[in-house]
Parts: C-alpha cells; sequence; structure tokens
C-alpha cells in the first residue's frame, strides 16, 4: 500500500464501548485497543450480530460508544459507519458491475484476496456467493474505516480462502492500526487472529 | 367552456340508459353461461357507479343553484379524504399510523386542490373564482388522476424499499447517506407513478380519444374547443401527478429512515393484499 495516506498520520484510536443496551443485550461494555483484534464468540441468537450492528448505530441502542476522543453521537451517522465498518456475513450488492459500488478500489488488496484488477469490470451476478464475500471486503476497506465490526467474515469460504482474508484484513491492521472487532465460530480462527476473545451468552459478555 | 358553442345535443333519456344497461346484462349473462364468476361483481359495481353518479348529479345541481363557499369546501374536502383513503388502501406495505393516510393527503392537497385553486383563479377565471360548475369538475379530475399516481408510486416505494432493504443498509454500513441509499428506489418510485400519464399524454388522439373530450363531443361541443379543454386538463393532470408523486415520495422516503439515518422497517405495515 502507498505511503502518504492519511492513516500513516493519524493518531491510534481505540474502540471504547459503555453500557450498551439494547433489545436482547444486557449493559455490554468493552475495550479493543488499537492495532488489537477482540474475538466474539458464542451460540446462535446470542447478541453478536445484534451488538455489532449496535455500535455501528444501525439499530436502536443506548450507551457510550467512541472511537479515539469520537464520540458516536458527536458526528453524523452515516460519518460514523464510515469510521466503523460493519461487515455482515451476506453481502449485498445495489449495481451491475462491481466498479460502481466503491470510487477508490485498492489494488493490492483485489490482490490479496486473489482478484485481478478485471474484476471490477465483471457484472456482479457473474459472482459466486464466496467471491461477492471476499470482494465485500475489498469494498469494505476502499473506504479506509479506521476500526472493523466484522461478522463471521469467512463463514462461506473454504479453508484456503479463509486464510487469505485472515492475512488481507491482518495487513490492513497493521498498516492503520485500526482496532477490530471480529465474531467467528471457528476456536482455531479465534487462536490465529486474536490475542483476546469474549464469549456471549443471552445478551450478556461474559 | 362558452355557451354558444353547443350546436344542440341529443339529451339522454331513461330509455336509452336502460338500453346501455341491458349490454350489461348480456355481458353478465355471458360470463355467468361461461363460469367466468364476475357476473356479482359487475353488477354490484354498475350499482354503485349508477347510485353514485346519481347522487353526484343531484348534489352537484342544488350545489350549482346556491353556490355556498362553505358547501363548496365541504364537498372539496370529502373528496380529498376519500382520495385519500384510496391511496392509502392501494398500498402493500403503507407507513404505519397517521403518515401512511397523512402522507397520501397531504400531497394530494399540495398538488391537485392548489392546481385546481390556481386554474380556476388564473386560467379560466370565471365569476366567482370559486363558482362549483368549474371547481368541483376540474377538482374532482385531478384527484382522481393524482390518486392513482401517487398511490402507484407509494406501494412501489413500499414494496421495493422492503425487498430490497439487505441493499440499502449494506450502504448504510458503508457510510451512505440515507438519501443516497434509498435514491435508485425512489427513482423508480416517481417513474411508476408518472409512467401511466405520460404515455397518455404521448398516445392522446391517435390511440385513444380521450374521456373529456369524448363527452364533450357527445354532448354537442365544437371539437376544437373540446381539443383545447383535453389539453388543458392533461397539462393540469400531468403536473399535478408529478408534483404529487414528487411530494409524497419525498415524506415517505424520508419517514422510513429515523434520525440517525437508520432504516426503520418497522414504520411499515405488514404486507396487504389488495
Amino acid at each position: 500500500m502507498a505511503c502518504g495516506t492519511w492513516y500513516s498520520s493519524a493518531p491510534e484510536v481505540d474502540l471504547l464501548v459503555r453500557h450498551l443496551q439494547r433489545a436482547g443485550l444486557n449493559d455490554i461494555s468493552l475495550s479493543v485497543p488499537a492495532g488489537q483484534t477482540l474475538c466474539i464468540h458464542g451460540p446462535s441468537g446470542s447478541g453478536k450480530s445484534l451488538l455489532l450492528r449496535a455500535i455501528a448505530d444501525l439499530d436502536p441502542n443506548q450507551g457510550q460508544v467512541s472511537l479515539g476522543g469520537i464520540r458516536r453521537e458527536s458526528v453524523p451517522a452515516p460519518q460514523w459507519r464510515g469510521l466503523v465498518s460493519y461487515l455482515p456475513p451476506e453481502s449485498h450488492w445495489w449495481q451491475e458491475q462491481v466498479r460502481a459500488h466503491a470510487s477508490d478500489w485498492n489494488l493490492a488488496t483485489l490482490e490479496g484476496l486473489g482478484f485481478a484488477a478485471d474484476v471490477l469490470d465483471w457484472p456482479v451476478s457473474r459472482l459466486s456467493t464466496g467471491e461477492r464475500q471476499r470482494l465485500s471486503i475489498a469494498r469494505s476497506l476502499a473506504r479506509t474505516p479506521r476500526a472493523m465490526l466484522l461478522d463471521e467474515p469467512t463463514a462461506n469460504l473454504d479453508p484456503g480462502n479463509t486464510l487469505v482474508v485472515e492475512q488481507v484484513l491482518s495487513n490492513y491492521q497493521q498498516e492503520t492500526r485500526a482496532p477490530m472487532l471480529w465474531v467467528s465460530h471457528d476456536p482455531a480462527q479465534r487462536e490465529r487472529v486474536a490475542l483476546l476473545a469474549r464469549e456471549i451468552i443471552d445478551g450478556i459478555l461474559q | 367552456m362558452s355557451g354558444q358553442a353547443s350546436q344542440g345535443f341529443i339529451a339522454l333519456g331513461h330509455t336509452d340508459l336502460l338500453l346501455a344497461a341491458t349490454l350489461l346484462v348480456l355481458a353478465g349473462g355471458l360470463s355467468w353461461r361461461l363460469q367466468l364468476g364476475i357476473e356479482k361483481r359487475l353488477l354490484i359495481s354498475a350499482l354503485r357507479a349508477s347510485v353514485q353518479l346519481l347522487l353526484l348529479g343531484l348534489v352537484l345541481h342544488s350545489l350549482f343553484s346556491t353556490q355556498s363557499p362553505g358547501l363548496i369546501a365541504l364537498i372539496g374536502s370529502v373528496m380529498l379524504g376519500i382520495a385519500g383513503y384510496e391511496v392509502w388502501s392501494r398500498q402493500a406495505r403503507r407507513l404505519r399510523g397517521w403518515w401512511g393516510y397523512g402522507t397520501g393527503v397531504l400531497s394530494m392537497l399540495l398538488s391537485s386542490v392548489t392546481i385546481a385553486l390556481f386554474s380556476v383563479s388564473i386560467i379560466l377565471q370565471p365569476s366567482p373564482w370559486y363558482h362549483p360548475q368549474y371547481l368541483i369538475p376540474l377538482l374532482g379530475m385531478l384527484l382522481g388522476n393524482t390518486m392513482t399516481g401517487i398511490a402507484v408510486a407509494m406501494n412501489t416505494l413500499g414494496r421495493e424499499t422492503w425487498s430490497r432493504r439487505g441493499e440499502i443498509e449494506a450502504r448504510l454500513m458503508l457510510g451512505d447517506k440515507a438519501s443516497d441509499a434509498i435514491a435508485d428506489i425512489r427513482r423508480a418510485a416517481l417513474r411508476a407513478g408518472l409512467i401511466p400519464i405520460i404515455n397518455s399524454m404521448a398516445t392522446a388522439g391517435i390511440v385513444t380519444l380521450p374521456g373529456i373530450m369524448t363527452g364533450q363531443i357527445l354532448a354537442g361541443g365544437d371539437p376544437m374547443e373540446a381539443a383545447k379543454y383535453q389539453l388543458m386538463i392533461m397539462f393540469l393532470i400531468a403536473a399535478g401527478t408529478a408534483l404529487g408523486a414528487a411530494i409524497a415520495v419525498i415524506i415517505m422516503a424520508h419517514r422510513l429512515f429515523d434520525d440517525r439515518q437508520r432504516l426503520s422497517l418497522r414504520r411499515l405495515s405488514a404486507a396487504n393484499d389488495n
């Protein structure tokens, strides 16, 4: 990745969540230091996606959430969602061609994910579910978020592509020091990508 | 319409109406014979139309003789209220609560009613300006036509927002503004509402002979005068539909997001089959 982009001079930011409340979640507090990944796991329906969506302010919720010195309520909601990018387990596309979904694709990221540059001219309908999922990661990173909320980013991928995605996200984290919150069912993956892991049961973070 | 334009017309007697009704009975008999199952609905709608139109004739007759502004305002409000209900009932997924009904009424008030008032006070200039012979039929024409366009636009917006919620949220997640995330759907909704009137303007006089012109010619009017009236009405309807549908779509699309620009599908009702 080229030098001189914004993040080379950006200060390190931590992701802080204090007393987060919403239907299905009970008073969640956590912090993810800059450059680190916190893995979240737990049974289906325990509130993992609810937590990530609440932090991204996609559903109504109460509590304090901040990134570095930026309080969530102090910036317009779209700007906040651009800062803390939520990546859902299933990707959606609204234009015919891949290229139209971002203005500033990073070719190195695409290459890291196993795509040639001409993938941008493909129609989305030609892509498999797994290809769409990998491209949706490139689409998110093209907006250079300062934190990432990853909701089972490799759920639809084979073991080879799972490692490819882990590598791309790890590279991005090393370059930007972005804190990451990563929901994963796979204990081996949690070992690989994070030093920290916490379990969520019935909306309560253990 | 000036009085001397009428070169005499054939007044309809009760027998003439009965003859036309006989044709309808034939159609109903055919439906019964072929077991198409529409004879009952045909009968009910024919009866409804008869009662409604004769009542309207009665009301207009007494209205024209009194010319009471209060009564005209009352009748206009009733027409607006009923048109608002029609718009509301024709949507599969509508806004919950008063927003669902109010959005349709407000957009018709700002389009149809304004344009009807504009056309009597600036274009036609009858005396007095609220003369019911002009105001009420114009308002009826405008409401009836913009109602359809607004209903189609709002129905499309509700349905498409529901089925493409994944796309809308995907854009929100990436940091797009709510207005950008729903822009494509808003455009599609507006287009769906406007296509019928645009098409009917394009084919007017070639494929179809529009209703007002037909009625005026049958009632003995000069074809050239009838054409001019038809043109004016079409322009008013097209402008009213475009304005009304745009207002309705803007309000509804805005209401589908909350103060933090989250897609708020709870504000959309469950699907109704109409």
